[in-house]
């Protein structure tokens, strides 16, 4: 008694010790459908997306994926089914043979004799757990799927790595040295965090169709890559570095280049890694620009990839459910061990 | 941790090896107070060829007609795309305006604009304040709050297009409940209504994050002091909690409005293209469709377009610091 009762104090323990109020429950209601509402419609998708191509679309949907059961009988050349048939009273498994109006000719499957004529009202078709695991293994061979992959990972890699590199060097100069114009150019930097590129997007794919970058993956890669919220949030960090150090490597006859990359750098490293998560997120879920600048299907992007599919083949809805939840695993992954950096990450400096 | 730290440090030195010695020369020539701006140049120069130069070919191709992509085998036009885009009998009626699609656009982002700020608005604010709360296990609750965030909206679209389906999981709870089933996205009325539940649920998190992050910085002692002049729950919420919050639901309120201006890419792939009809083509559609999608290449419509929409959210975050220092001071 006392442990349940220390049980339900610790989850519904509030600020006021000992009573639990309206306020608490309706807390706890709120929380507990919020997370319903987040969780229910991916589980759901996901559920789904292990579910055989025939039991897809049945209404009303089952939870788990089942499917009817196809057995070989010794002396028939196509597999038949298997179903629930009561005979003399007693409930067995038997294969159909053939259906002809209300009869079913069914034979016992392990003892194939001559077949028993059934009523088809009585019987009901019989239903195992069966994962589909190709509609996962499919995709990656008959359709382009590890293509786009390729593409999704060659395009977040190679534009973080150069995410990092073009805004730490941007934000070096910007903390660490006075220049005519500093203060200019960070101002001028700054304000094109209003432009977003929605609005810039087609003079922006002009551009990207004057430097011949039109369908090829650079063209998605290159555009975004000068990022000022990257250069302000690697500059906010860097201003924290004490300037006695550069100068005792100045004293040491250190070039420049060799202070930013032997002791800045490596002292920036927590907020290179945030801004390297935010890449990878920003990347691997970009939708609109990747639309607009590839047109060819090999170098489509995973997003690009899947909205195609979906157009392609909108009844297929088994293929782009495993798809669907292919490239949602890396994120998911990347959420689940991260998760404490991210969220600071974004309280801290309000992107996304 | 060892090994790793080995492999980054090699990494490091590869690249140090390959650009120490031709950017040493260039500090050696130009001397090490110019430095600065050949750390600098990279970034500008993609600034310059990818955000500053898009904006000023934007307004010169507004000014310009025909489908070709050389601005020099394009026609002046001068005013008459904005004129174009603003002709109407009736701004209330789309139908009426010259460009109906634009004016259906106008007013499908309007709507989505005020429904979404306010629902994404309240949801976050009542989760952030619960949140706030000691509550067992609220780091878990944040996380699950905030996971949408970061996918994907086609990931998103497709998901909430298989649980709205025909055959999908809420017609099944429905049937379950004696009401009939509705395919919901091909309805207007039920189609706009998801496409703003889908936009609370897939950002909520975010905003939910950064009012936490307001609460959290209230002095304990207002409370302490609040409870000591036995001041009701409602009190406090009004008299000390939202008015200190004031600043972060500003900035909220604005980058909502900021960001909702600009939906496209959820909107897109969960109605297959702003359906039923016309029903949720939004203004970013509108511009898409008319520069890109089809044979169109109505490039100096679609900039005209962008100018204006770019408008909108420069006042928009013009009003933004404006309050912002406002609030401050």
């Amino acid at each position: 008694m006392s442990a349940n009762v220390s049980a339900i104090g610790f989850f519904t323990r509030t600020r006021r010790t000992g009573r639990i109020d309206i306020t608490d429950i309706l807390s706890w209601l709120w929380l507990i459908g919020g997370t319903l509402a987040v969780l229910v419609p991916v589980l759901w998708a996901g559920m789904s997306s292990l579910k055989p191509e025939a039991e897809i679309t049945r209404f009303p949907p089952t939870l788990l994926p089942r499917a009817a059961v196809q057995m070989e009988v010794q002396g028939f050349d196509k597999a038949l089914s298997l179903w629930n048939v009561t005979v003399d009273d007693e409930t067995r498994e038997m294969a159909m043979v053939r259906r002809i109006g209300l009869k079913a000719q069914m034979v016992d499957p392990q003892n194939p004799g001559e077949p028993v004529s059934v009523d088809t009202r009585t019987i009901s078709p019989v239903q195992r757990l069966t994962v589909a695991t190709e509609n996962y293994t499919d995709p990656l061979t008959r359709f382009s799927f590890l293509t786009f992959l390729k593409n999704s990972v060659f395009v977040t890699f190679v534009a973080t790595l150069l995410t990092l590199a073009v805004n730490a060097l941007a934000a070096f100069a910007l903390s660490k040295y006075r220049f005519r114009g500093d203060k200019a150019i960070f101002v001028l930097i700054i304000s094109t965090m209003m432009i977003p590129l929605t609005v810039v997007m087609v003079p922006a794919y002009l551009v990207i169709v004057g430097v011949g970058l039109v369908d090829n993956l650079w063209g998605v890669i290159i555009p975004t890559v000068a990022s000022p919220t990257g250069v302000f949030l690697l500059r906010q960090y860097m201003l924290t570095i004490p300037d006695e150090l550069i100068e005792a490597a100045r004293v040491d006859a250190a070039s420049e280049f060799r202070i930013f990359w032997r002791i800045v750098l490596p002292l920036t490293a927590p907020a290179l890694a945030v801004l390297a998560i935010f890449s990878v997120l920003w990347r691997w879920n970009d939708f609109l620009w990747p639309l607009i600048v590839l047109s060819s299907r090999e170098n489509f992007t995973l997003q690009v990839g899947l909205n195609a599919f979906q157009g392609e083949f909108s009844v297929q809805w088994h293929y782009i459910l495993a798809m669907t939840f292919l490239s949602l695993v890396p994120v998911t992954l990347v959420f689940l061990f991260l998760q404490r950096y991210i969220t600071t990450g974004i309280a801290g400096t309000g992107m996304k | 941790m060892a090994p790793s730290t080995g492999l980054a440090d090699r990494a490091l030195d590869l690249v140090m090896a390959l650009f120490e010695a031709p950017i040493n020369a260039v500090e050696r020539l130009i001397g090490r107070g110019r430095m600065p701006y050949v750390f600098l140049a990279p970034n500008l120069v993609l600034f310059g060829i990818f955000t500053f130069l898009p904006i000023g070919i934007a307004i010169g191709y507004a000014f310009t007609g025909g489908t070709d992509l050389l601005i020099s085998n394009r026609p002046f036009v001068g005013l008459d795309n904005f004129r174009t885009l603003l002709t109407c009998e009736s701004y209330l009626v789309p139908g009426s305006c010259e460009e109906s699609l634009f004016w259906t656009a106008i007013w499908n982002t309007l709507w989505f604009v005020g429904f979404n700020v306010a629902a994404t608005l309240l949801v976050a604010l009542v989760t952030a304040l619960i949140l706030n709360r000691a509550i067992a296990a609220r780091g878990f609750f944040r996380a699950m709050f905030f996971y949408p965030v970061l996918l994907s909206p086609v990931v998103i679209g497709l998901i909430w297009k298989w649980f709205l389906d025909r055959n999908g999981l809420l017609n099944a709870f429905l049937q379950m409940l004696g009401v009939p089933p509705e395919i919901f996205l091909l309805d207007v009325g039920w189609s706009r209504f998801f496409v703003v539940v889908v936009s609370v649920w897939f950002h909520m998190g975010f905003y939910t994050l950064i009012l936490l992050a307001g609460l959290q910085a209230i002095p304990k002692d207002l409370y302490e002091a609040a409870a000591i002049d036995a001041a009701t729950p409602s009190r406090t919420l009004f008299r000390i909690t939202l008015p200190l919050l004031g600043p972060n639901l500003l900035v909220v309120l604005i980058l909502l409005m900021i960001r909702s201006v600009q939906i496209f890419d959820e909107a897109w792939v969960l109605t297959n293209g702003g359906g039923p009809g016309t029903a949720n083509t939004f203004l970013v559609q509108y511009i898409y469709q008319m520069a890109f999608a089809g044979d169109l290449r109505l490039f100096g419509l679609a900039s005209a377009a962008s100018v204006l929409m770019g408008l909108v959210l420069l006042v928009l975050t013009l009003a933004q610091l404006r309050l912002g220092k406002k609030v401050e001071s």
